[in-house]
């Protein structure tokens, strides 16, 4: 089995003009397999932003290697990473990200666009994923029109739309009350053991983290501790 | 790939969201669209008038104006002389290139008739003057040739005096008092307008040259001849065989100037269309600054909306759209915007122009050439000012512009 994410000896530096440059990444190394849920954890400033940046295709390692879903991405051009992006990754932010004035159906099709899908193709997969996270009733809703958690619904669906081989969730709860937070996590929860979504999730908050079935802990740019959770904490 | 389609209809979506402010983005184009096609319509109905006023003196038009006289040292103007005579028009009437000749010898009078009197020049010409003036009669008839030998009191009357005497009725059989010499009139002239000059060509009578020397002004002196060439190649030779004939006619050695003057209509032709070109030009130079102006302020909300959008653009490079998809969804924004801003400015324009037409009765003529010329120049337009805007929006780092507030 192709493992989705394989970093070796990652490392990430900032230069500064002037100044001594920042090391966000100091050599790390993790494999992510299909089907995995994993929680990224540490303090801000622990490199874990940095991590889930270049994970997610969004910014370059300054050394090291990395192969996501059996491709070396490190020699590939802007073009090819967008490509990359727009096919197999998908995004949840913490601000959700909608397009605003935009219905929850276009915003979900969104991905898709930029993958070159037809326009029917695109509305049946986008109602399709509303569906699986229980939004098919507000596909023509804009998001001014839906609670912070239900944005976060439609953001989810936009991140699986593609069937994507890894969804990367920044903070997803960030910005959510206990029970919208409790309703996310247990989407991620349903989409990681019924779908098989691979799912990896940057957080800070510990109770958040206890939702996922692996735990990565990040501290001045390096994995400092990896580990298999006996059993995930239902939602 | 994202197709140029859905690149047009997310530009679309983008500036219908922001209605107002897209529709104010739009007004600088709009007024500077408009504006050319205003003044390029004005230039050109200017450069089409005057060709047409040109047409109307007549075809192949070669005047011949008594010169000035001499008297103890001062000068009189051109036309000062009376050295013109019937026989003169008579001999150039024989010349091998000339088609027609016609005399006209103006006189000032007020007109009465039927309890009204109107001020006028009346112009005693020859039958010829209808081919020579290439002027036809709207109802009656011309005189003729035998009415011209005879002297006989008929007259021929311009529009304007129509309107001034008889209040547009139709006068044919009524008696005109020219001079206090009573003229049947036995016919109208078809409404000419306004000259080059700005007269007003309608407002005259005609009468036959004869019974104007012998009636009215007692001489036989003419004030102009009328020549009308066989076709525009000869109108510079029989302005020579003119020349050559009369100083021979009048004496004139060579060392002397002549007592009258050859004029050819070609020249003030050509000069007043020119002058109406550089009009145009000069107008349409300054509605296409308007037009560059209303570019800048494309760019202006451009750069505003790539700085509003960052996050949005940050979301979209996040899920996979290319730099190149950015600019173009940029870019295209911008040539909406001022695509239709020309668009609505065409249809601003050919109305003012026709508002313009009606109003002023200036002959404003829209081109279809100069409406393609600016719905083209206003798409490159917002491609001139949008590409730099675009060019920022599809340069953002994600990363950044997804942390954007």
């Amino acid at each position: 089995m192709t493992p989705v994410v394989e970093v070796r000896d990652l490392t990430k530096i900032y230069p500064l003009d002037g100044a001594e440059d920042v090391v966000a990444l100091r050599g790390v190394d993790l494999t992510i397999d299909p089907g995995e849920f994993v929680a990224v954890m540490g303090p801000s400033g622990s490199g874990k932003s940095t991590f889930m940046h270049i994970v997610g295709l969004l910014d370059r390692a300054t050394s090291g290697s990395y192969r996501f879903a059996g491709i070396d991405v490190l020699g590939l051009d802007k073009d090819a990473l967008a490509d990359l992006r727009s096919r197999s990754l998908g995004f949840v932010f913490q601000s959700y990200n909608l397009l605003a004035r935009t219905t929850a159906v276009e915003n979900v099709e969104l991905p898709m666009v930029y993958a070159g899908v037809p326009a029917a193709e695109r509305h049946r997969a986008a109602m399709e994923a509303l569906d699986a996270v229980g939004l098919a009733n507000f596909a023509h809703h804009q998001p001014n029109q839906l609670s912070g958690g239900q944005q976060q619904r439609v953001a989810i669906a936009r991140s699986i739309v593609n069937q994507p081989h890894l969804i990367l969730a920044d903070e997803p709860t960030g910005a959510l009350d206990t029970a919208s937070s409790e309703d996310v996590m247990a989407l991620f929860q349903r989409l990681n053991r019924e779908r098989g979504m691979t799912v990896m999730l940057v957080t800070h908050e510990a109770d958040v983290a206890a939702h996922a079935r692996r735990l990565v802990s990040f501290r001045d740019g390096r994995i400092v501790s990896d580990t298999l959770a006996a059993q995930a904490v239902p939602a | 790939m994202i197709g140029i389609m859905q690149t047009l209809r997310l530009a679309l979506t983008a500036l219908i969201r922001n209605k107002s402010r897209s529709l104010l983005t739009m007004l600088g184009v709009v007024i500077g669209v408009a504006a050319v096609i205003v003044t390029v319509a004005i230039g050109t109905g200017a450069k089409s008038s005057v060709a047409d006023q040109i047409n109307g003196l007549g075809s192949n038009l070669v005047v011949v104006l008594p010169g000035s006289v001499q008297t103890s040292g001062a000068r009189s103007g051109s036309g000062g002389a009376s050295t013109l005579t019937v026989a003169d028009g008579l001999a150039i009437a024989q010349l091998p290139s000339v088609a027609s000749v016609s005399p006209v010898v103006n006189v000032r009078t007020q007109l009465v008739a039927s309890g009204q009197n109107w001020q006028t020049t009346a112009a005693g010409v020859a039958p010829s003057y209808t081919f020579v003036r290439t002027w036809g009669t709207s109802s009656g008839r011309f005189f003729t040739q035998a009415e011209t030998q005879e002297a006989a009191k008929v007259a021929v009357l311009g529009q304007t005096v129509v309107q001034q005497l008889f209040g547009g009725g139709d006068p044919v059989g009524r008696t005109v008092l020219v001079k206090g010499v009573p003229f049947t009139v036995i016919g109208t002239l078809t409404a000419k307008g306004q000259s080059g000059a700005g007269q007003d060509q309608d407002d005259t009578v005609l009468i036959p040259y004869t019974s104007a020397l012998q009636r009215l002004t007692g001489g036989n002196t003419i004030g102009t001849l009328m020549v009308s060439a066989v076709d525009a190649a000869h109108i510079e030779g029989v302005q020579s065989e003119i020349t050559a004939l009369l100083e021979q006619r009048h004496g004139i050695v060579a060392g002397h100037s002549d007592d009258f003057s050859v004029r050819n209509l070609a020249d003030i032709a050509s000069a007043a269309s020119a002058t109406a070109s550089i009009l145009g030009l000069l107008l349409a130079a300054v509605a296409a600054v308007s037009l560059i102006v209303g570019g800048i302020g494309i760019m202006n909300i451009m750069l505003v909306s790539v700085t509003e959008r960052t996050r949005e653009i940050g979301l979209r490079v996040a899920l996979g759209a290319r730099g190149a998809a950015i600019l173009r969804q940029f870019l295209i924004e911008a040539v909406v915007l001022s695509t239709s801003g020309g668009a609505i400015g065409v249809v601003l324009g050919v109305a003012g122009a026709a508002a313009i037409a009606f109003f002023a009765h200036w002959p404003a003529s829209v081109s279809p050439a100069a409406v393609l010329l600016a719905l083209a120049f206003s798409a490159a337009v917002g491609v001139f000012f949008g590409y730099w805007p675009a060019r920022k929006a599809a340069a953002l780092d994600p990363i950044r512009a997804l942390r954007f507030e």
